[in-house]
């Protein structure tokens, strides 16, 4: 034992003198490393470091170039437009029909610009799709957070969550193909006149879509309520329905009414479901039963196909775009900040 | 006064006790409520894809008419192969067939049962294969899309449908004969658009759909990691980082027409980039899905614990070191995931593309980022606006095609995060 360890220790000796050479090299090499580490190529890291930052505040900032060309593309349209269209005429006209003189010698056609069928359409269709998914959508929250056992949630719950991920295309397929005749056919059995595209189609489907983001913001926020109160009211003596209705809900509420909104941000900005399924014809009404049209419907018809941009006809569609803008941000706006509101009161 | 309290107590226990059963009811009732929601909603999700793989699943298969075709010299001069008159090789294997057609226009309603597409076919096999000239070859060559659809039981066998009593005949003796079957669709998944529904595939949309996707995958990417990572990692929280979450939460909630509305105002209109093309579908999408992909990346860096920071600072990393080599691969899964969950809605993105005049008429395979193209969901659109029956049975195949694509990415989103989830 004695004598390996001895051998050992020798050949260990014999290594070191053989290499003493080398190592000076070495060592002078990697000191000359360290210095050049530390000194000028330090300057150069960190000014490539700079760089680097520089180059991630610019990813960042395309997020703000991104609004600012939303706003700036729209704006400028939209002025463009009303240079043409008085803004009172666009906000308070009660017709809307945006055929505007094909030849400029043409007389008697000028269109008419006012937008108010256009927003009743849109808000009519938005109307049906909360009636729709706003019932449907917190009571799946309700079931699948008080009443369903874990092993319900995790199977209910991503298959709600896939109605998210389809295309809207697809929804609008099927509410023209198929929930349309449906609906026809039911309509003339009960003696009802129902438009081909029709509102309620429309906003039938869309508010199917919209179930899953309402479930899963109330899911949440229902979660959020902490469980002592819950504790208490059964406490009380109350049944689960009676907690439920009287207890969480209510501190739920605001998180929940933020949700809402965010969804009626969606279904006035949805454009593919309406598209397929709502009509073009601007028609002033409340029977959900008639053809109406939207604001995106008008603004992929107006410019879907049209490649001149002076004609008030197609600088329209940046104006109904720019009021969409406004009021989808205002809904977000006023949403978020419920939501935010909200987190500090139980947080 | 006593008595009177315990009376009290009894009258209100009383009082409950009678209440109770109408309580219980409520229960059940409201109860049952939430079980019809979630019944109703998954209904309908059942019915959904019901009703479109019913109608889609056909498409999947083509009728075809067996021909014996003769390669006659005389209509396929050798030097003027490729504008030769193939129809009328089909025309006469037709006429061989039913000898006893005479007229004019019996003749040509015997012609509709045959695509014009299988002109094309005899061309391609012939251009291949010089020798055929002057042989008898027996092909399955496509049917017209009406007798498709009759084959499939879509349009009535009796004089309301398309085909009058004399075209009846003669279909019923091409399937006594055993000349008409249904065979794999391979036009519908190497064509592009097509007039006829026959003929139509998906390739050319998918092509375009892969370019533009390609394109968006390229920007969103790398900007949306860069800016979540000067968010997280080099911002100081004040008035400017505020400002910015704002913005990007507000940019993740805007309806996806206006940004159609920013690609066709900046793009095309301010920087005059080509119409139609994948190149500006693509940007319009990147900057549709940077958002979703900033918020999820900030969300996978936030879940990286400071520790490790530490850590390496501690051991003389720099900052830019200490996210590159540390940081980034730690919260790259989360990363990816919510990038190809933000692909996975840039791909059945519609109305933007519309916007930027994805919506042409395309019958060529797109080949580069500024050739005409149109993408898949556009695809979809524009076939549900045709009117043949045919084409809304192709509407539903490509649907069928997108979805399956939607299913694999979300499905490897969600194996990602299984794999690689870790608690702190």
């Amino acid at each position: 034992m004695k004598v390996y360890r001895k051998l050992a220790k020798s050949f260990y000796r014999k290594e070191k003198c053989i290499h003493t050479d080398e190592q000076a090299f070495v060592s002078a090499g990697l000191g000359g490393y360290v210095a050049v580490r530390n000194g000028i190529v330090k300057g150069s890291r960190k000014q490539l470091e700079g760089v680097i930052k520089c180059l991630l505040a610019a990813c960042a900032f395309v997020a703000v170039l991104t609004t600012v060309g939303i706003v700036l593309s729209v704006v400028f349209e939209a002025l463009r437009f009303f240079h043409k269209v008085p803004v009172q005429d666009f906000l308070l006209g009660l017709k809307w029909s945006p055929q505007t003189a094909i030849r400029v010698d043409q007389v008697g056609s000028s269109g008419a610009f006012g937008a108010i069928p256009v927003f009743a359409g849109t808000l009519l269709i938005a109307l049906i799709a909360m009636l729709v998914s706003v019932p449907l959508g917190l009571m799946s929250a309700i079931f699948l957070s008080e009443y369903a056992s874990r092993k319900v949630r995790t199977v209910v719950k991503p298959l709600l969550e896939i109605l998210a991920g389809i295309p809207t295309v697809v929804y609008g397929f099927f509410a023209a193909l198929t929930v349309a005749p449906l609906l026809r056919g039911l309509g003339r059995s009960l003696g009802l006149d129902i438009a081909s595209e029709s509102a309620l189609v429309a906003g039938l489907v869309m508010g199917v879509m919209i179930i899953p983001f309402i479930s899963s913001i109330s899911d949440d926020v229902i979660n959020a309520v902490p469980q002592s109160l819950r504790d208490g009211s059964y406490g009380l003596g109350a049944t689960r329905s009676e907690t439920i209705c009287k207890v969480v809900l209510p501190a739920a509420l605001p998180g929940i009414v933020s949700g809402i909104l965010l969804a009626v941000s969606r279904a006035v900005g949805e454009t593919m479901i309406v598209v397929m399924a709502a009509g073009l014809s601007a028609n002033l009404t409340a029977n959900p039963l008639e053809a109406v049209t939207t604001v995106t419907v008008q603004i992929v018809t107006l410019l879907v196909g049209d490649q001149e941009f002076d004609s008030a006809k197609t600088l329209a569609a940046f104006a109904l775009g720019l009021l969409l803008f406004i009021v989808t941000l205002i809904l977000n706006i006023v949403a978020l900040q419920i939501v935010k509101k909200y987190r500090e009161q139980y947080d | 006064m006593n008595e009177n309290s315990i009376d009290n107590l009894c009258s209100v226990t009383d009082t409950v006790r009678n209440g109770l059963a109408r309580r219980y009811r409520a229960e059940k009732r409201f109860r049952w409520f939430g079980v019809c929601a979630i019944f109703l909603s998954l209904l309908f999700l059942v019915i959904l894809f019901g009703d479109i793989l019913s109608k889609g699943l056909p498409a999947f298969s083509q009728t075809r008419i067996k021909l014996s075709i003769f390669f006659d010299p005389d209509l396929l001069p050798a030097d003027n192969l490729e504008s030769a008159d193939y129809n009328a090789l089909v025309k006469s294997s037709c006429r061989k067939l039913f000898s006893e057609v005479k007229d004019r226009r019996s003749k040509r309603s015997l012609y509709k049962l045959v695509s014009e597409g299988a002109a094309y076919e005899l061309r391609k096999k012939v251009l291949q294969n010089h020798n055929l000239i002057g042989t008898t070859r027996d092909f399955w060559l496509i049917a017209d899309d009406e007798l498709d659809m009759l084959m499939k039981g879509k349009i009535l066998r009796d004089s309301t449908g398309r085909y009058n009593q004399q075209q009846l005949g003669w279909i019923e003796k091409l399937e006594h004969d055993g000349r008409l079957r249904r065979q794999f669709n391979f036009t519908f998944f190497s064509s592009g658009d097509s007039r006829d529904p026959e003929l139509a595939g998906i390739l050319g949309a998918l092509s375009g759909t892969i370019l533009t996707l390609a394109l968006t995958l390229l920007l969103s990417f790398p900007i949306g990691i860069g800016a979540a990572i000067y968010l997280e990692e080099f911002l100081k929280k004040g008035r400017f980082s505020d400002f910015l979450e704002v913005n990007i939460n507000n940019l993740a909630a805007v309806p996806s027409i206006i940004f159609g509305l920013l690609g066709l105002g900046v793009f095309i209109n301010f920087f005059g980039l080509p119409r139609s093309a994948p190149l500006v579908g693509g940007l319009v999408l990147a900057l549709m899905t940077l958002p979703t992909i900033i918020i999820s990346s900030r969300a996978a860096i936030k879940a990286v614990p400071p520790s490790i920071r530490e850590a390496a600072l501690g051991l003389g990393a720099s900052p830019v070191q200490v996210v590159f080599h540390h940081v980034l691969p730690l919260a790259m899964p989360g990363m990816l995931t919510g990038t190809i969950i933000g692909m996975a809605r840039a791909l059945g993105e519609t109305a933007p593309l519309l916007m930027v005049g994805m919506v042409a008429f395309i019958v060529d395979i797109p080949k580069s980022f500024s050739a005409a193209a149109t993408v898949l969901p556009v695809q979809i659109y524009l076939w549900a606006d045709s009117p043949e029956r045919a084409f809304s049975e192709r509407t539903s195949a490509a649907i069928i095609v997108l979805l399956i694509f939607l299913i694999l990415m979300n499905a490897s989103a969600v194996f990602l995060r299984r794999k690689f989830e870790r608690r702190w």
